[in-house]
Formats: structure tokens, sequence, C-alpha cells
């Protein structure tokens, strides 16, 4: 049981129940992450179901900016190998490194929002705002709902630069940068359907 | 300065004013309420209250906290039906003495009240006192989760309540179907309670979910396989699962019919390219599993109830997990049934008519396993045993006409009428609430020392019994006659007598309530004479047994080891019942924390805030809850030790509560 390691981070167990603890708590949210999928999936389900309910308004051939997608794509997909260097840093125990990478992260993860944000404003400025009609309000909540998620995930990012400051390496911090990792894969992962099933549509029209 | 911008929506015109019958039920809360807390005052009963009880993440002390908020729930909602019942039983050819738009109401409540806050926290009190004592296990995978799960459920409750008195509830029946439900149909406030009430309690139950499936998984005694197992914790692990897949279908249809009414987006709405469409496939992606959340771990109960009353090991427990795992999947592919009429393709249709007969299939197995396992037996009939006895009978009746209901021709003439209202009723108090009340019966010596009055116990159980089928029987005939659901008043004379059969059943079911509450009065009243401190009250097969009653903090100083089936049962055939080591080591437990109970409160600040679009109290409770998150998570003293002398000595006191009874009985 103590054997037993987590890929990623090296939890380095000084004592077995702390092996124990890592596996309750990472399966935890796995379980959790499960949860949040299916509410994805529900929208995305919501989504296709709305992709030709425009309303007389624009439909998203007309709207969306392909290249600005792809650069968030670039920004979010590169966030999540600094993330992964972060992680082999904490696997060597070098503290210092593990925060500049995570400080990159979180400056990748605002530059998405900010990206994002941009694209919403630019939208809004044409017309076309979610109450237009039945497909913008998919659009618009799909992506905020995953906006958000990763405005959770620089909040915990944050949080956790402070945790490291405070604490070093210690049991919990690795623990929680374990299953921050995961979350910010996971919206990773989230994105990339998004960009499938939102925006690459759109080009092969 | 504007008084918008401070109380939003809210104006003393919120208070209920409209209807006398309003009036009264808003002061029968309000008074409650100071009753309870002079009450307090006068025990000075706060500080044992809040050090023992409201800031506990001891599973066992959630479990009792979350089947009270049921017991209180369940008045409230029986008060609902009462009212429903009068309502038709004297509204022929006249209005009744209730507006329609008040009916709504309590139809709505009725029927939100007793999904969500009665059923829903019964099973998680009744899940969270019994699984971690069976599994062997010390507490569950995360207490202090389990307490946020407590308290947003209660949130979300209080919701629910707050609406009598500030405001009105939603009219749009449990289900919210929009576009009725839109803002263009329905302006006031009371669509919006209903949605962040469920909003609120559902995201309290998807973390109970998580862990209760973590624990399952992962914190079983040493050497307990899953098929070791109590079968009622492969309820609880099957419940919780689907809990975890489908809550986010609520979560989701919710939320977006809030966006919808809040900020004038077009999902379910006529016009705008919106589709209601979605809305009745989301909310029945969550719906139709929920049934099976609500009744699966009522299954388990029953399971454990029936052989101990018979005085034999469950028939067929691999079948049995086969079958509940059977049910867990196939609930997730006959949610369309609940809308056979709504359009779908006649082929659709035929899918999910089949689909929710084969539902039946496993469910039957069921029946007969349990049967079989009192074939031959010594039984017992002690209320638990009575309730369950009953369960199989009438679930049995409920069942078939599920059957006729699952054929989408006949339900598209049985649709919408009280035939469907008899079905579902059929299904969920024998097959939901009864287990619970056998839950509640059989656990009760175990969570407090002393076992519930079992005269009054059976007096409870028939006023059930009867008024169920007086009051549900009627209902199928006034299908048949065309009746349909949600009907304030009507001018059919031959429906009145039926109505009237329905209504003196209500009363029978509130003498069974009234005899519920003297059966606890009088249980605490004797509790000196009927104490039974020694543990195994009943001869149970399952850890929980092993243990004192009620248990220690810590549940087991020694964790069991398991190798079988029925590992008390197996134990005490042996004749090693119970395991005295030499000495003992300390153990830790979580600190108590005002976390839960904060988050509880936040939630229930941002809910009402958002409904009375109150957005400075939103955003604040916005930001409290996410920084008692953050400060929490810096937290390092978040556990104590219970030392080892001390250990000793609460086995000590509990090893000579066992032998005193033991000397009783020789």
């Amino acid at each position: 049981m103590s054997e037993r390691q987590h890929p990623g981070i090296n939890l380095t167990h000084a004592r077995p129940q702390d092996a124990r603890h890592a596996e309750v708590t990472v399966f935890g949210f796995w379980t959790f992450l499960m949860s949040d999928a299916i509410l994805f999936a529900l929208l995305f389900a919501t989504y296709a179901s709305m992709v030709s309910r425009t309303a007389g308004g624009p439909s998203g051939a007309e709207l969306f900016d392909i290249g600005n997608a792809f650069l968030e794509t670039i920004v979010l997909l590169l966030s999540s190998f600094t993330f992964g260097m972060a992680a082999v840093a904490l696997k060597e125990g070098r503290q210092r490194a593990a925060s500049l990478w995570l400080v990159v992260t979180l400056l990748l993860g605002l530059g998405f929002l900010g990206l994002e944000l941009r694209e919403f404003s630019s939208l809004i400025t044409q017309g076309a705002t979610p109450q237009t009609s039945g497909f913008l309000s998919s659009f618009f909540v799909l992506l905020s709902l995953h906006g958000l998620h990763a405005l959770v995930g620089c909040i915990w990012i944050g949080v956790m630069l402070a945790q490291i400051a405070i604490f070093g390496l210690s049991r919990p911090v690795r623990s929680r940068l374990l299953r921050l990792g995961l979350f910010w894969h996971f919206l990773d992962l989230v994105w990339i359907v998004i960009f499938t099933l939102v925006y690459l549509p759109v080009v092969s029209a | 300065m504007n008084p918008d911008l401070l109380f939003g929506k809210l104006t003393l015109d919120a208070l209920p004013f409209y209807s006398p019958i309003a009036a009264g039920g808003a002061a029968t809360i309000v008074l409650g309420g100071v009753a309870v807390v002079g009450l307090i005052t006068w025990l000075k009963a706060w500080t044992y209250l809040w050090t023992e009880w409201f800031t506990s993440t001891d599973h066992k002390k959630l479990g009792i906290m979350y089947v009270i908020l049921a017991l209180v729930m369940l008045l409230r909602g029986f008060v609902d039906a009462l009212m429903m019942r009068a309502q038709q039983a004297i509204a022929m050819g006249n209005e009744g003495y209730l507006t329609p738009d008040h009916f709504q109401q309590v139809f709505s409540s009725h029927g939100t009240i007793m999904i969500f806050f009665m059923g829903m926290p019964f099973l998680f009190g009744i899940m969270n006192y019994v699984v971690p004592l069976q599994l062997g296990a010390r507490d569950v995978a995360f207490p202090l989760l389990n307490a946020i799960g407590l308290w947003l459920t209660a949130a979300g409750a209080a919701l629910v309540m707050a609406s009598l008195v500030i405001g009105v509830f939603s009219t749009g029946g449990w289900t919210g179907y929009p576009p009725y439900t839109e803002l263009s149909y329905s302006p006031t406030v009371g669509v919006d309670y209903w949605i962040m009430a469920l909003l609120i309690a559902g995201t309290g139950t998807t973390l109970s979910a998580i862990n209760f499936i973590v624990t399952i998984y992962k914190m079983r005694a040493p050497g307990m396989g899953l098929m070791q197992m109590p079968l009622f914790c492969w309820t609880a692990l099957c419940a919780s699962l689907l809990a975890v897949f489908a809550l986010p279908g609520l979560t989701v249809a919710g939320g977006l019919l809030a966006l919808d009414r809040y900020l004038g987006m077009h999902f379910f709405t006529n016009d705008g390219g919106g589709n209601v469409m979605n809305y009745a496939n989301l909310f029945w992606i969550f719906g139709h599993p929920e049934v099976y959340i609500l009744i699966l771990p009522a299954f388990g109960v029953f399971s454990t109830v029936i052989p101990t009353f018979s005085q034999k090991r469950l028939f067929g427990y691999n079948v049995l997990v086969y079958a509940t795992m059977c049910i867990a999947v196939l609930s997730f592919t006959v949610w369309l049934h609940h809308f056979f009429t709504m359009g779908a393709d006649a082929n659709v249709n035929a899918f999910f008519g089949i689909m929710t007969a084969v539902i039946a299939v496993p469910t039957g197995v069921k029946v007969y396993d349990w049967i079989l396992t009192m074939y031959r037996g010594r039984l017992r009939f002690d209320t638990p045993m009575l309730w369950s006895i009953a369960f199989i009978l009438t679930f049995v009746i409920g069942g078939m006409t599920g059957v006729i209901l699952s054929i989408p021709p006949l339900d598209y003439v049985f649709h919408n009428t009280l035939f469907l209202i008899a079905h579902f009723h059929n299904m969920l108090i024998p097959g939901m609430l009864f287990g619970l009340f056998a839950g509640y019966a059989y656990w009760f010596p175990k969570a407090f020392g002393f076992p519930l009055d079992e005269t009054w116990g059976r007096r409870a159980f028939w006023f059930w019994v009867v008024g169920f089928y007086l009051a549900f029987m009627p209902l199928y005939v006034l299908g048949f006659m065309g009746a349909v659901r949600r009907m304030t008043y009507y001018d059919q004379p031959e429906w009145q007598v039926y109505f009237i059969i329905a209504a003196i059943g209500a009363l029978s079911v509130l003498l069974g309530i009234v005899s519920q509450i003297i059966q606890l009065v009088v249980s605490i009243r004797n509790r000196a004479q009927t104490a039974n401190l020694a543990g195994d009250h009943w001869g149970g097969q399952t850890l929980e047994w092993s243990t004192s009653s009620p248990p220690p903090e810590y549940n087991f100083a020694v964790l069991p080891t398991v190798c079988t089936l029925d590992a008390f049962q197996v134990a005490k055939d042996m004749g090693t019942p119970h395991l005295w080591p030499e000495r003992y080591e300390p153990l830790e437990v979580p600190r108590n924390t005002m976390v839960g109970l904060v988050f509880g409160a936040l939630a229930f600040l941002l809910g009402f805030a958002t409904v009375w679009h109150i957005w400075w109290l939103a955003g604040l409770a916005i930001i409290g809850i996410v920084g008692i998150t953050i400060a929490r998570s810096f937290a390092t003293e978040t556990t104590r030790i219970i030392p080892a002398s001390e250990i000793a000595l609460t086995e000590l006191r509990w090893k000579q509560a066992i032998l005193a009874q033991q000397g009783d009985a020789q």
C-alpha cells in the first residue's frame, strides 16, 4: 500500500497513513471531476441542439474569429505544459522552480481569460449578445462556465503559491497541487471539445 | 438612496397577507421558530447544541441532524397534502377554500419538499449514520465535506420555508416546466425560490454523494471485499453513483432556467430560438435516476431488516447486488417515459417503453429474494418488519401499474390523470417512506441506546397503511374516470365520493403521524427502563451492532478484520462477538468546526439575495464562500487525539454493560 505512487507528483510518504490519505483525496477529486464532466457534457448537448436556433440573428459562421480561438487554444495548451513543468520540479523537490512555473501557468491562465473576454466584448459590440438568440445563449453559457472554471483555477494557483511560500512543499501542499493539476488539465480537455464542437465546424462550413 | 439598491425587489408587499390561509401558515412557521428558539434559550441549551451538534463533523451526529430536518419537512409537506385533499374533497361545483394560485403553490411545495427536503435528507441521514458503521470505518472519507453537505441541504430547506413567510412559492409543480415557469408567465419570485432551493440542496447532495462513493470504495474494514459488504452499503453506493451522474442534469436545467429569468436568455422561451424540449430532457435525465436514488437505499433497508427479523441470512445476496447495479445502469435509459406524449417519434417511444418494462425485472427479482428470505425463517413481527411486509405487498401493486404506464399507447390515455399520481405515490410511499420508517425504527436503538415504543409504533403503522390505501386507491379509479391531476375544482358529482374517501385516508395518515410523535415522546420518557447500551438490540448481522449503543465518537476502538459477509453474525456464531485487546492506541479524530454551518448560512443568504435581486448581499455571500474556503485551506490544526486511557475507560464501561445484560439474561 505505501509503495503506491501517483503519476505526476511523488508525495514521498513519511507515514503510511499519508499514502492512504492521498489515495482517498485524489480518488474523491476524480469523482468530482466526473460529475463536472457530465455538467459540461449536458451543456455540449444543449449547444449542439441550439446551434441552428439563431432566431434571425447572426450564426457562428458570421461571428467566430477562428484566429482568436486558435490563440486561446495555444495559450491554454501551453499553460498545461507549464503546469507539467511545475509538477516535474515538485517531484524533484525544487521549490523555487515549481513556484516559478506556477507563476507562468497563472499568467497564461489570465492571458486566456483576457482573450476570452476580448472575444466576448467584440461579439457584444457587434450586437451578438446572450439575449439575441437561443444559439448565442448556449454559446455564452458554455464558454462562460469554462471560463469560470479557469478563473477558479487561477485563484487556486494563487492560493497554492501562497501556501508553498508559507508551508514549503509539505504533504498537504503536494496533495493539493496534485489535485490542482488534475483540475487544470481537465480544463484543457474541456476546451479541446469546445474548440472542436464550437469553432471548427465554422471553418469547415 | 434608492431603496431598490438596498432591498432589491423586496418590499412589505412580500408578506403573505394575500390570503388568511397563507398568513396563518406563515404565522405558524414564525411562531414555531420563535417557540423553538425560546425553548432552547430557556433550557440554556445553546452552548450544548453548538459544541455537540452544530459544529460537529461526526457522521453519526450529522446523520441524526439530517433525519431531524427530514422529519420537520415531512410535517410541512404533509400539511400541504392535507390541504390538497381537503380542497378536492369539497371543491365539487364550487371553488373550495383555496384560490387556484394558492392551490398551485401547495402542490408545488408538496412535491418539492417531499422529494428534495424530506426523502433525500432522510436517506442521506440514514446512510450517514449506518454506512461507516457497517463498513467498520471510523468516519466517512471527508468529514468536513459531509457537514457542508448537511448545511447546504438545510439552507435549501430554509429557503422553501422562507418562501412561505416572505413572498410566494412556485406554482410550476415540482418539475417546473417552462415556458410556464419563464418570467413572462411566472413573474413572481416563486420560481426563483424553487430554483435556488434546488440548486443549493443539489450541490450539497452531490458533495455528500462523492463522499459516500469514496468512503465505500476506500474506507472498508481490513479484509472486507466489495462482495462482503452489507447490501445496504451496496444500495448506498449505487444511489451515490446515480446522484453524482444525475444531479448535473438538475443543475443545468435549473441554472439555464434561472439565466432565462434573470438575464433574458433564450434556452427554454417560446421566442428567440428557445427549445422547451431541452428542459424536459435535461430535467428527466436527472429526474428518473432520482427516483432510484430515493428508492435503492430503502431497498437496502429492507434487505437488512428482513433477514434480521426472519432470523436467517439474506437469500440471494449476489443476485441482489447484480439487480441493484442493473437498476442503477438502466435508470439512465428510461427518462423519456415521463413525456411520451410530448412529441417524440414512435420508435423512440417504443425504445423507452421497452426499457421501462425491462427495469421492472431486476426489481421483481429483488421481491422474490425478500420473500425467499422470509420463507422458513422464524419471523418476528416488530415494527421494522411490519413496514417491510407492507412494503412488499403494496409496492407490487404500484409496480404493476407502472408497467401499464410504460406502454406508450396506454400512457397517452393515462398521462396527466390521477392514475399517474396514484402510481408514483404507490411506488414512493411504500418503496421509499416505509423503508425510511423501517430504518428509523431499526437503527433508532443503535443511535440512542433505547428503542422506540412498539405499541405506538404499531398504531402508527396501521394508521399509515390503512390511510395509504384509502388515500390512493380512489385516485386510480378517478384516473380511469378521467380526472386530471392538479385540479383546483371540478363539476363531476360522481367524482366527489372518491375524493372524500381519499381525504379520509389523509386523515388516517395524520393519525399515523400523530402516533409517531407520541411514540417518540413515550420512548424518550421510558428510556430509563428500556435502555440497552450493550449494543445488539435486534440480534443484527452486520458490524454496526458490534459496537455500543450509541457508538463512541471513534466507532471502533480496534478496526474489525472481516473475511465474510454478515461479519457480526459469523462472529456471534463462533462465540467471539467482541474482541477485547490488551491495550488501546490513541486515535485521531477531526476537531469540531463551524465551517459547515457558516457555509450553509452563506448559501442561504446567497439564495435569498438572488431571489430578491439584492445584489450587494449576493456578492458579499459569494465573497464569504470563497473566502472561507481559502481560509480553511490554511488551517493546520484540524484534528485532535483521543488518548488511549479515555478509550480504555469507554470500552470498559461498554464491556460492563454487556456483562450486566448477560447476567440479566441468566
